[in-house]
């Protein structure tokens, strides 16, 4: 009983890592998968997200109580909007010179992160803050006597697979979903077919920043928020991606997964910084073997 | 009236010297020497050289980021790895001759670094024991940064793995060695790094002379170092490498092994980053993992994208700016530092591809000047003065 307990929460942490790690990864995966930008500020735009879920706990905490209970669907749809309008921005300032130069929006988005960094720290102060959590998410489920698992963390998963379905279905069904992919895959093409490509760019990069402010929100959930939050998680985020096969979202998911059920298991068995480290050279060492990623479409030049 | 000779013949010198890029980059190169060796430690004290030493040792990464990144298109984000294990192979052996049993009598195991006693470790590591020998030390300061990049680039480059994807698999790669240097406190050191560094074969490095010499010794392995880069770029190799960043494949459709060509120049950029990393570790007198990670492996690139990443030059005079920035700035204004790297980071990608080295002075005049007749619109880093030397670079097309 004891075993099947502990093998039932390691499982959940495991569950838990691979949607923070998914929830990070899908923005990206549209954003780099889809478009072939390296957005290095993505971490930055999910930093935005926690912050604006912040600023709206403390927000109704003080001038209107009776949002408590549910500011954080509030906050889900305001980190979207914020996020997205910003990514919209700097799509328009930055990203779309650069989409010939893709080893340069990599040093340019970095320089923005910086910024964003600082401007942060700058604002809320370089201590982490975290949301109120409303009294709902606090506790736990206890389906039998030794599993304990908590609320937010079925939250997290349930938002997951919410947004999960929303990027599939609309990537695969909806009229600006078909027109991502056509641009993706033949610009050209898509072009002479009548889609505006430039318009297709602007709004697939402003939906991969709103996911990201989603995540955020999120996230708020389960940790605090610092300046530096969002990058602590770039690099295995863009591991999940390239892992899973830059263009396949399904690859994202599957890869997302294994990532993180094997972060949690070998945390099990030593620290985390040497899980860590495992689990990274592993999947190195995996994409030294099969380059394309899990899923790959063709392979890439 | 009567030295009206003088500035013409000054002037027809000049233009012949600035008439070939070959003689542009051996007139370069001249200037550089003569700043290196006289002009810095002429006009500067001890400290302050021991500072341009300091920064000099990132001028070698920068070079070894021109050859693979500015001309072979290779970006890689873990300079920083080959950086550290070079350095980290120098500290290893400074710290074990700074471990000798009569100095660290009071540990409960003397004749082992202090950090390993503090982690209750016994033996020396196996790890370690190479770098009792100096000659040892030296050649692995070449072979384990040198073999690291030699099997990535393996493995990377034989499956046709390149551009982005070899940019985050470097970085990935950074962000793992920081870890576990960290990780492993009792190997390494942990986040403290190897510290306490006294001697080399029994001679000061902290003493003023010693600090002079190594600078010497420093500035003139660069120098050695940008030799060999130009020579290199000179030979068929070279033009090989700006053929394979513009068209790869039609480099290979032409019968030539793209991989191997890749993976020398990206060994050697490694090598050269570890020989910075050394010679850091000798004139600072301590290595630690905040010069391997992710974010010292980029500020390494952006100091070689400020002075230009196809001029060997621009990217010495570049990785100097930067790092003398990142210091005054980081003193006098720590909460703006982040602004002004930022901000130089999407500067010099959108307005000034090719750096400092790539601007065009009399055209930048030019635009300037029409600017001010159309309105009063301030531009933005129109102010920056370019070395004349650093203006040599062949001006490249971005892969």
């Amino acid at each position: 009983m004891g075993n099947l307990s502990i093998f039932a929460m390691q499982a959940f942490n495991g569950l838990s890592t691979f949607c923070v790690l998914l929830l990070m990864a899908l923005g990206l995966a549209i954003i780099f998968g889809q478009m072939g930008v390296i957005n290095m500020a993505h971490g930055e735009f999910l930093t935005i997200g926690a912050y604006t879920t912040y600023l709206l706990s403390q927000f109704s905490e003080r001038f209107a109580p009776w949002l408590l209970n549910s500011y954080f669907l509030v906050a889900i749809v305001v980190a979207f909007l914020l996020a997205g309008a910003l990514g919209l921005l700097v799509e328009h300032f930055m990203i779309r010179y650069l989409y010939k130069r893709p080893l340069d929006t990599l040093l340019a988005t970095w320089g923005l992160s910086l910024i964003m960094q600082q401007v942060f720290r700058s604002v809320f102060g370089a201590r982490e803050v975290s949301a109120t959590l409303p009294n709902w998410l606090m506790g736990s489920v206890k389906p039998t006597a030794n599993i304990d698992i908590p609320i937010n963390g079925l939250l997290l998963i349930g938002l997951t697979v919410i947004l999960t379905g929303i990027v599939f279905f609309g990537l695969l069904y909806t009229r600006l979903g078909v027109q991502v992919r056509a641009t993706m895959q033949n610009r050209a093409m898509a072009g002479a077919a009548g889609i505006n490509t430039n318009r297709v760019d602007r709004l697939t990069f402003a939906f991969g920043c709103g996911l990201a402010g989603i995540a955020g929100a999120a996230f708020t959930t389960i940790g605090s928020t610092g300046p530096t939050s969002g990058s602590l998680y770039i690099v295995d985020t863009f591991l999940v991606v390239v892992f899973g096969g830059a263009q396949s979202l399904l690859g994202t998911i599957a890869s997302a997964f294994s990532i993180a059920q094997m972060q949690a298991t070998t945390e099990f068995f030593m620290t985390g910084s040497m899980a860590k480290v495992l689990t990274l050279s592993a999947v190195i060492l995996i994409l030294m073997l099969r380059p394309q990623g899990l899923f790959a479409l063709k392979v890439r030049s | 009236m009567s030295n009206s000779a003088k500035p013409s013949l000054v002037r027809r010198l000049a233009a012949t010297a600035w008439s070939t890029q070959k003689s542009r980059e051996n007139l370069s190169f001249l200037v550089l020497a003569v700043v290196l060796l006289a002009i810095f430690p002429i006009f500067l004290d001890v400290f302050r050289l021991n500072l341009i030493g300091k920064y000099l040792t990132y001028a070698f990464v920068a070079v070894g980021l021109v050859l693979c990144w500015g001309y072979g298109g290779i970006l890689s984000l873990g300079q920083g790895v080959f950086f550290g294990l070079g350095g980290y192979c120098m500290a290893m052996f400074l710290k074990l001759e700074a471990s000798d049993p009569a100095s660290t009598s009071i540990q409960s195991t003397p004749g082992i670094p202090d950090f390993m006693d503090w982690n209750q470790i016994t033996a020396l590591p196996a790890l370690w024991v190479p770098f009792r020998s100096f000659p040892l030390t030296l050649i692995a300061v070449v072979v384990v940064p040198g073999g690291l990049a030699y099997l990535l680039a393996t493995a990377m480059f034989k499956r046709r793995v390149g551009g982005v994807y070899f940019a985050i698999i470097t970085q990935a790669v950074a962000a793992i060695l920081s870890i576990l240097i960290i990780g492993r406190q009792g190997y390494t050191g942990g986040v403290n790094g190897i510290t306490d560094l006294k001697t080399l074969l029994g001679w000061d490095i902290r003493s003023d002379g010693a600090k002079v010499i190594l600078y010497y010794v420093n500035a003139v392995l660069l120098l050695g170092g940008v030799a060999l880069g130009l020579s290199l770029l000179r030979s068929k190799l070279g033009r090989i490498l700006v053929a394979l960043r513009d068209k790869e494949q039609r480099v290979l459709f032409t019968g030539y092994d793209v991989a191997t060509i890749k993976r020398a120049v990206f060994v050697l950029a490694a090598v050269y980053a570890a020989v910075g990393g050394a010679m850091f570790t000798l004139q600072v007198g301590f290595m630690s993992p905040s010069f391997v990670g992710i974010v010292p492996s980029i500020e390494m690139v952006i100091g070689a994208a400020i002075g230009g990443r196809s001029s060997l030059f621009g990217a010495i005079y570049g990785s100097l700016l930067m790092n003398f920035g990142k210091s005054y700035f980081s003193e006098a204004f720590p909460e703006l530092w982040l602004f002004v790297i930022g901000a130089m980071f999407i500067g010099v990608v959108m307005l000034f591809p090719d750096g400092l080295a790539g601007i065009d002075l009399p055209r930048l005049f030019r635009s300037v000047k029409r600017l001010f007749s159309r309105s009063t619109k301030p531009t933005a880093g129109a102010g920056i003065g370019v070395p004349p030397e650093a203006a040599s670079a062949p001006t490249g097309g971005v892969p």
